[in-house]
């Protein structure tokens, strides 16, 4: 499986002068949460498939091991790139420069007949491995026994623990187990064997297959029997072991696969799971006796909240009402701190003024520097109010409920169900939807939310619609009861919403494949979510916010200073504010792409302000007030209205009309005229080329779209 | 009782409270590779715990844990009916 070409995800592991393990286990069994107890730094607890997706590393707590954190998969053979990440690494181990002292598996001892397919796929490898069996105090109350002793000889593992994450308990021995390895205290006998039913119509085809990889096991470093059903069901597979062959024997070892599945064809045995169904057979008949369950048959508490939560007819009305309260809170509560950190930084500003004399200095730090600083800081409250809310969603367990949900229409669009929160919040503020787009498991469904979120109308254009409809759109009613003027202000939420649909569909046409992974998800327990677990992730996710994407911003609106403010000329003090950005390279900008945008309707002020609102949107207003000589003051709305309908050019035609109006709303609703979604994005994919490709798309559509209806509109007469 | 029981489904079939044990799933469905990971593997037991809302997806309990398949994926599984509606089957 194909999934980015580009990923080199191995690069990291070859510096061995450091001990360091690897924490592996399925989503949603509480890994982080041990790396977090290990390690000493909080990161995310989840309680939902897919939370960690960044890769964490962390000290050992009093110790030189590295523990690395890695993302939650349900096996080796990888459907997802986050999956492809611990798959290629573990697949690195051949080389044993690769290999980590010894290896963290992870388990949720609630259900461990699922949960040790992967470790078992782990425990091939013949690593010193530690077994981790978590939320063990949750398995006791449901009147689960494990047979801890039998478990660790059956899987020779070197350590098999009972933990639990949440409260700390079996932690102590956690750490004891990890130094004891690194400090080889605890020598590891491997057996050799694999953790696999030798299944006779399985094993008999494989024979020839197994044999050639057994004669070369010194190279391979591997299991044969594990790599034999891989080659035969893993079309790709035969990359891992290309380095290690030569060339004959890579040939030889095509010719006995393709021989090998031809046989299982000829034997009607679907040879593409011959793994899971050897290893399931291995489960049955070893482990789940190991594992005793008080017989239930009552409804789990899950299963009564749910069949209030995902009732056929309460379910979507709660659903509705969680979704419009969190919208509602990011789109109101956060305007009082927004508020107060503008009143903040104007307070900074003018006290820097009496500190600094006027000039370039001054101009820098007051508007470069700290108009970036705010416009870095105005996102946080924002941020902190939707992280908050989606840590409570996705570490009860709701967020997985919600996805159930709505993955039918969803899933019509091309997205999944978890789209929507991200989706929603995208008419708050791109930056924190995009930020929250993580809760998506799969990179692809992911990355194409992400993508589609800045054609939501978030709050940074509102302004614009608001003084652009005043100015130009008559206030008429129109069948006797319906405002014109709102009428375009919902047409302008619904451009993006429907564009975005529009665009969803034609990708899902394009793509259609790696599908599968999205058609299953766990619907985990509910659980209460933890405080400090819900603190930490604001404090963490504000955190990154303002290291990554904080420092784009500051850059980009340094930059954005500068075009402002240079080039500074002899008797540039003399100049009134408006001259001064008239012969600024952002007001030659402005004139130089005039006939660009003239066949928009604008004109080269609205050409500057086009490219200084990349600050953010809001910020053409500011502008087109400096350049039609605005005092500031409370009738700067009313005047710049006046302005801007008095404007002429120099036939003396109005610069302004309805249908500029109208072109240039159609362009704010589609440009992505705003440097902190391009820095998060760039902070979320980890590429530039994401917010780049953002950038070329919106800009097209805004232009091909604002072209149609100025020239359209000019065709019917209008104008 | 016995012929009923011998009776083969569809997943998407069956009804909320239905048990029943997996025969088979197609061979061609996208995904199986992942069910059969999920320890959706012949001769599993499940129970259908109810539709989405909407119809699609559905919820299924299988080793202990929940599941939610898209239909889609869910017609592919062929299950033999061990136990209708309500009535829950004892073993001891």
């Amino acid at each position: 499986m194909k999934i980015n070409p580009s990923l080199n995800l191995n690069k990291e592991h070859t510096d061995t002068s450091q001990p360091w393990l690897p924490i592996i286990g399925n989503p949603n069994c509480g890994k982080t949460a041990l790396f977090n107890r290990l390690t000493g730094l909080h990161h995310k607890i989840g309680n939902y498939p897919g939370i960690t997706v960044e890769k964490k590393t962390g000290w050992l707590k009093g110790h030189d091991i590295l523990i690395k954190d890695y993302p939650g998969t349900y096996s080796l053979n990888a459907k997802s790139i986050d999956e492809k990440i611990v798959a290629e690494m573990v697949q690195s181990w051949r080389d044993k420069n690769n290999r980590p002292n010894g290896v963290i598996v992870i388990l949720d001892s609630t259900n461990i007949t699922k949960n040790i397919y992967l470790a078992l796929q782990i425990l091939d490898w013949q690593l010193p491995t530690i077994v981790v069996l978590n939320m063990i105090d949750e398995a006791q109350k449901n009147g689960i026994e494990i047979d801890i002793d039998g478990l660790k000889q059956r899987l020779n593992a070197t350590d098999i623990i009972p933990t639990s994450a949440k409260t700390g308990y079996g932690i102590k021995e956690v750490i004891n187990a990890i130094t004891k390895i690194v400090t080889q205290k605890q020598k590891h006998k491997s057996n050799n064997e694999s953790h696999l039913l030798n299944i006779e119509e399985i094993s008999e085809p494989l024979k020839n297959l197994t044999n050639f990889l057994k004669e070369r096991s010194d190279k391979i470093s591997h299991i044969p029997e594990t790599d034999a059903m891989r080659l035969i069901s893993e079309y790709n597979y035969i990359k891992y072991l290309i380095k290690y062959l030569d060339v004959d024997e890579i040939n030889q070892l095509k010719y006995i696969i393709e021989n090998t599945r031809y046989n299982f064809i000829e034997r009607q045995i679907p040879y593409q799971t011959i793994e899971q169904t050897s290893r399931f057979a291995y489960i049955d008949l070893y482990i789940a006796n190991l594992i005793k369950t008080k017989h239930t048959d009552d409804r789990t508490i899950s299963e009564k909240i749910d069949s209030i939560l995902t009732h056929k007819i309460l379910g979507p009305i709660i659903l509705i009402g969680v979704l419009f309260f969190i919208f509602n809170a990011i789109f109101s509560w956060a305007q009082w701190p927004m508020e107060q950190i503008a009143i903040g930084i104007n307070w900074i500003s003018t006290q820097i003024e009496h500190i600094i004399p006027d000039g370039i200095i001054q101009s820098m730090v007051v508007d470069g520097i700290l108009g970036g600083v705010g416009s870095i800081l105005v996102f946080l409250p924002q941020i902190l109010l939707l992280v908050f809310f989606l840590s409570i969603l996705e570490d009860s367990g709701y967020m997985a409920r919600m996805a159930f949900m709505m993955d039918r229409v969803m899933h019509k669009i091309g997205l999944h169900g978890r789209s929507v929160l991200p989706l929603l919040s995208g008419f708050a503020c791109a930056i924190p939807a995009i930020m929250s787009a993580r809760t998506i498991e799969n990179w692809r469904d992911r990355l194409q939310t992400i993508l589609m979120i800045p054609l939501m109308s978030c709050s940074a254009r509102l302004p614009v619609y608001v003084i652009l409809i005043a100015a130009f759109i008559p206030d008429k009613t129109v069948l006797g009861f319906l405002s014109l003027q709102a009428l375009v202000l919902m047409g302008m939420y619904f451009l993006g919403m429907i564009t975005a649909v529009i665009i969803s569909i034609i990708i899902k046409k394009i793509k259609k494949r790696n599908v599968e992974h999205s058609l299953v998800m766990e619907l985990p327990p509910y659980r209460f979510p933890m405080f400090s677990s819900i603190g930490w992730q604001v404090y963490e996710r504000g955190k990154i916010f303002l290291m990554n994407a904080g420092t784009i911003i500051l850059a980009i609106s340094i930059v954005l200073w500068f075009l402002a403010f240079f080039p500074q000329i002899e008797e540039s003090k003399k100049l009134s504010p408006r001259e001064k950005i008239e012969q600024s390279y952002a007001g030659k900008i402005g004139h130089a792409i005039q006939p660009i945008i003239k066949p928009l309707g604008y004109d080269w002020k609205i050409g500057v302000g086009l490219i200084t609102s990349f600050a953010a949107r809001e910020v053409i207003i500011s502008t087109l007030s400096t350049l039609y000589n605005l005092e500031e003051n409370e009738h700067h709305r009313v005047s710049l209205i006046e302005a801007m309908r008095n404007d002429r050019d120099a036939e003396g035609n109005h610069v302004f009309s309805m249908l500029v109006a109208l072109s240039l709303m159609v362009f704010f609703a589609y440009a992505a005229q705003c440097m902190a979604t391009f820095a998060i994005i760039k902070r979320e994919t980890n590429s530039w080329k994401w917010p780049i490709l953002m950038l070329i798309y919106m800009t097209i559509l805004a232009y091909s779209a604002s072209l149609i209806v100025y020239q359209g509109g000019l065709l019917l007469g209008f104008g | 009782m016995k012929n009923e029981s011998d009776k083969e489904y569809k997943l998407t079939e069956l009804m909320p409270g239905d048990e029943a044990i997996i025969v088979d799933i197609n061979n061609n469905a996208l995904g199986k590779d992942r069910l059969c990971e999920l320890g959706l593997t012949n001769g599993t037991a499940l129970r259908v715990i109810k539709f989405a809302p909407l119809g699609d997806p559905m919820e299924i309990k299988v080793r202990g844990y929940h599941l939610s398949i898209r239909n889609s994926m869910a017609k592919e599984i062929r299950v033999r009916h061990r136990c209708r509606h309500g009535r829950r089957h004892h073993e001891n």
